[in-house]
């Protein structure tokens, strides 16, 4: 008798039912057009990985990872791809990575421009974090009930939750990135006359670069873990297989969506990481400036908040 | 000529200054104003003018305002109030367009940990300033490697600043400013980050630039030795306000106040002074066109006798000593035996020239007669100390 839901319910539940659906109801056309873009890209890269043949995308993989990373990381792509290949699972790993393609050039056409804007205006900054920090706390779980309200079940809606949840990381990295530039370096561009694009793209930027690319890192990460969630919203790939498998208790066939899942995550993590390490193509003199400017920037960024927030974050399904 | 103006610069730190300036205005101070108020006084009535063409310290204890002045001549620093006039111009006026242009081709500036872009190499780190004027690319890279040669580091325009040890950053830093052409240079604390050695290497290299390049530097440290070694004029700050301003012999040889004294008591005279403070105006013997002394008091051993021009003849000799007024010197009366230092030597130097009882005399520039050194004079310049830090417990 002393049980709450004798006494009496809040019927929080009916209040936020209606206020999603007369939502949905009256801003169907917005949701409409958010959902164009990440439609048509999804369908491109979904056609694109499933067309071209297994052998020849292992080799083009492979050589992109060499030449964006190390022939180490390259040859466990090459091994990892082919193994993914004969267990069985291909094209629901091409569609995971479709999902994640998706997610992360749409993450960057928003989040970096985003993140420029927060490093430049306090005011937008602090009006942005606080969102950031609500979306980076709340499991990705419960991103899932705006989204199936919103824009319905499968894969394209998964693909919003997708987005919603890999873009944070990247927001929060350009923003911290482009404060963090020193001061005095940001002052010698205006002492000589820099304009504030000039400043932007000839300072700012380039040396937030290494940051921004440890955020892609985190972006991609993110993107990896919610491409599986979103299965439970009916999205394709290798999370469906996993949550095939366990619905039908097969646990030898959800096991092998999980291997699938994992060594795609060890790919695209150590790919972006090494991007983060270095320029592209690894091999110029500016990769020692670069090396030597993530590193510090690197034990800077482990005494700030914000970074143990979007490492946390990063995760957030484990 | 005056390149550079300062008229009641004021800097206060806070979004709301008027209640500072109201007690800065009823004659409250840093300390006090920033216990009521909560906003900081970095610039409390600044006043000075930066000759055309010379080196003008700034120096003073970290906190007292030196950055800040030095930001608010280019305006990195929004000033509070007064004006700052460049070339008689006043910054304040200049909107966001003039001031850009100002800093592009006017004024440029040396920071104190070099403010390098690490992704660059050394060439277009010194061509920055003239690519962000929009300068054609071949143009602006034969200037930079022009300013490179100029600073020793030709050898080095394709590394990165990384390849480089402090000193050589610090000269790719000068080069970048060198490059624009800006006649006013502001260095702050340019040479502080650099170990004592370098230090004094790149003193000397900017005072051997100085000399063919003429500019107008404003050079911030809160080291007065650097202070007097480098500077024309030195403005000494604290709390905000300049306490006393003047050439380094002068702040040496009558430091205004205790705070000024503090730096000046240790300092060795005999490298910062000049021959004429060791001098005495001795009117010198003149010898006219026919050979015989003018009228000009006794023909004392020592003297000196010049000709109508100027220049020194020699010294009466004891042989000489007996010649009368008007009557022609015969050859023993003038002996060579004496020496001469520029008035601008400095009285390290002078007191290597007197040697026995030979005779010292002061000339200028052309090589006239400006005076002798009277080496009691130059031992008290050497010894004295400054009449507001008369140490005590010390018996002569
Ligand atoms: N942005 C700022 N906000 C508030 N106070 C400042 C700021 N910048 C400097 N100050 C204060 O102004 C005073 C002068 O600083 P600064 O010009 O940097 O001194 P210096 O260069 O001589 O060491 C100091 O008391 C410092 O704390
Ligand atoms: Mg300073």
């Amino acid at each position: 008798m002393f049980n709450p839901d004798d006494l009496y319910i809040l019927p929080i539940d009916e209040w936020i039912q209606a206020a999603v659906q007369w939502t949905a109801l009256h801003f169907r056309p917005f949701f409409t057009v958010i959902k164009w873009p990440v439609e048509t890209l999804l369908a491109s890269f979904e056609h694109l990985l499933q067309t071209i043949p297994f052998p020849i995308f292992v080799i083009l993989f492979s050589l992109i990872a060499w030449r964006l990373s190390t022939r180490g990381i390259a040859f466990f792509c090459a091994v990892s791809l082919t193994f993914i290949g004969f267990i069985g699972v291909w094209q629901e790993a091409m569609t995971t990575l479709a999902l994640i393609a998706t997610a992360i050039v749409l993450c960057v056409i928003i989040g970096i421009p985003m993140g420029i804007l927060c490093a430049r205006s306090d005011r937008a900054w602090n009006i942005t974090r606080p969102v950031l920090d609500v979306m980076q706390t709340t499991p990705s779980f419960v991103y899932l009930v705006p989204v199936v309200m919103l824009f319905g079940v499968g894969t394209v809606p998964g693909e919003v939750a997708v987005i919603v949840a890999a873009l944070p990381p990247l927001i929060r990295f350009t923003n911290l990135g482009i404060r963090m530039v020193n001061t005095e370096t940001v002052e010698a561009g205006l002492a000589f006359g820099a304009t504030s694009r000039q400043l932007l793209w000839e300072i700012q930027l380039p040396l937030a670069t290494p940051t921004i690319l440890g955020g892609l890192n985190q972006t991609v990460l993110t993107a990896m873990v919610m491409s599986v969630i979103v299965a439970m919203i009916g999205a394709e790939g290798l999370g469906l297989v996993v949550l095939q498998g366990l619905g039908r208790l097969d646990v030898g066939r959800a096991a092998v969506g999980g291997i699938a899942i994992v060594l795609l995550a060890i790919m695209l993590d150590r790919i972006t990481q090494s991007l983060a390490k270095a320029s592209p193509g690894g091999r110029r003199p500016l990769t020692a400036a670069l090396l030597r400017l993530v590193r510090s920037e690197r034990m800077n960024l482990d005494n700030s908040g914000d970074l143990a927030d979007s490492r946390r974050a990063a995760h957030p399904g484990s | 000529m005056n390149r550079i103006r300062i008229e009641r610069l004021y800097k206060i730190f806070g979004d709301a200054p008027k209640r500072a300036f109201d007690m800065l205005a009823a004659g409250s101070g840093k300390d006090a104003v920033l216990a009521t108020t909560g906003h900081v006084v970095a610039l409390n009535d600044v006043n000075i003018e930066v000759p055309a063409g010379s080196i003008f310290m700034i120096m003073g204890l970290s906190g007292s305002g030196k950055s800040t002045l030095a930001r608010c001549i280019n305006r990195l620093i929004e000033p509070s109030a007064g004006s700052i006039l460049l070339d008689g111009e006043n910054m304040l006026k200049a909107n966001d367009a003039q001031l850009r242009e100002i800093r592009r081709t006017r004024i440029s500036m040396v920071f104190q940990h070099f403010a390098l872009l690490p992704n660059r190499t050394v060439l277009e780190n010194a061509e920055f300033g003239l690519k962000l004027r929009g300068v054609p690319i071949d143009v602006r890279r034969n200037k930079a490697r022009e300013v490179l040669s100029i600073v020793g580091l030709s050898a080095w325009e394709n590394k990165y600043p990384s390849a480089l040890s402090g000193g050589m950053r610090q000269r790719v830093g000068l080069a970048r400013a060198l490059a624009t052409d800006a006649d006013v240079l502001i260095m702050d604390e340019a040479f502080s980050a650099l170990d004592p050695l370098i230090r004094g290497e790149m003193q000397d290299e900017l005072l051997r630039l100085q000399r063919v390049l003429q500019k107008t530097i404003l050079f911030i440290t809160h080291d007065f030795q650097e202070a007097l070694k480098l500077g024309n004029r030195i403005a000494i700050m604290s709390d905000g306000a300049v306490v006393q301003e003047g050439t380094p012999q002068e702040i040496v040889a009558a430091p205004q106040n205790d705070y000024v004294a503090a730096f000046t008591r240790d300092i060795d005279r005999a490298r910062v002074f000049d021959a004429t403070a060791a001098m005495v105006e001795e009117h010198p013997l003149i010898m006219d066109t026919k050979g015989s002394l003018e009228a000009g008091g006794a023909a004392a051993p020592g003297r000196f006798v010049i000709n109508p021009q100027g220049r020194i003849l020699g010294v009466i000799s004891e042989e000489g000593a007996r010649i009368h007024v008007g009557a022609p010197l015969n050859g023993g009366a003038l002996s060579q035996n004496f020496a001469t230092v520029s008035a601008s030597a400095k009285l390290i130097e002078v007191a290597g020239a007197c040697r026995g009882n030979r005779p010292v005399a002061v000339v200028d520039d052309e090589g006239k007669y400006r005076g002798r050194v009277d080496p009691s004079q130059l031992l008290a310049c050497i010894a004295s100390q400054p009449a507001t830090a008369q140490p005590k417990g010390i018996h002569p």
